[in-house]
């Protein structure tokens, strides 16, 4: 099955697919920002400071589901040896990164108002932040390793046992008293303490967030690529 | 109308600081990641140019090397 995605086979694809994309972010983000700053009304406890939220959460969510992916990626390429899921791992990270740095400064920007201080030691918090740290590890390994097989193994490792906070990140709120607030979206069940007012906006902006990943994936895995040709080429 | 939407009720630093950090975080990103593309584009570009014949047309062979020398990979 994973011959049809080898890389000779998909670049006709990915190298024509950013700038559609692009043109999708650019018109969703529009609508998203409208929506999000002046449409969606104001929160009848936190006022507009609760717009901070239409950036704070998507990017939140997209960054843990990106870290997700490249766990699942690097036991990918432990079981089948495909050093494409490596590669496309690789190309996922740097906005996984970004997302989480947006996540943890919005985060910090909406505590001042709401809690009175830029930051707090709490569970949710805390967890965000070792996720950048377990993000900035795996992207340091990529350009510290020369040798492949080395720099795929510690990847995947960093990848695999930074996972573990995924979930701890997930349920934090839950486990420990925090001053972060509870998830007030379950994606498993129709309940839900947002109003469609405030929720539509949020999944706007959700859906531009993930066609940015997207987008900033492809640029990233076309390069890498080039990269794995431009090698090819030095043996020829 | 504007002056609402600018002051926010006076939580428009807060509001215009986040959403103007994730702009800015977006663009970097995507300039950054778009440069490194074109780098590596033109250092394929210029090792392709000084191979000699027999070599060039091996690796012409391979249809990702002549979607990397085409325009339309561009973005």
């Amino acid at each position: 099955m994973f011959k049809y995605f080898e890389p000779n086979k998909i670049f006709a694809i990915t190298s024509k697919a950013p700038k559609y994309v692009l043109f999708l972010f650019i018109v969703i983000l529009s609508i998203g920002l409208t929506e999000a700053l002046i449409l969606s009304p104001e929160d009848y406890k936190q006022s507009d400071v609760v717009r901070i939220m239409y950036v704070h959460v998507p990017a939140a969510w997209i960054s843990l589901g990106i870290f997700s992916v490249l766990a699942l990626l690097s036991v990918g390429s432990f079981v089948f040896k495909n050093k494409n899921f490596a590669l496309i791992a690789k190309s996922l990270a740097p906005s996984g990164f970004v997302f989480n740095i947006i996540a943890l400064v919005t985060g910090s920007i909406w505590g001042k108002p709401t809690w009175g201080t830029w930051w707090a030691w709490d569970a949710r918090i805390t967890s965000m932040l070792i996720l950048a740290l377990f993000y900035g590890m795996y992207l340091l390994a990529w350009r510290i390793y020369e040798n492949k097989e080395q720099v795929i193994k510690v990847t995947s490792l960093i990848a695999i046992l930074g996972v573990i906070n995924v979930p701890i990140i997930k349920f934090s709120v839950d486990w420990w008293n925090t001053l972060h607030q509870p998830a007030s979206i379950n994606i498993l069940s129709t309940k839900t303490a947002i109003h469609p007012s405030m929720l539509i906006p949020l999944g706007i902006m959700t859906a531009a967030f993930a066609l940015f990943s997207l987008l900033i994936f492809l640029m990233k895995y076309n390069t890498e690529l080039i990269k794995v040709k431009n090698k090819g080429l030095d043996r020829l | 109308m504007i002056n609402e939407i600018i002051l926010m009720n006076g939580y428009g630093v807060y509001v215009w600081a986040s959403f103007t950090f994730t702009l800015i975080s977006f663009t970097t990103l995507y300039f950054v990641t778009k440069l490194q593309f074109l780098k590596e584009k033109k250092k394929f570009a210029s090792k392709f140019g000084s191979l000699n014949v027999e070599k060039a047309k091996a690796g012409k062979s391979q249809n990702i090397n002549r979607e990397i020398l085409s325009n339309t990979s561009s973005i």
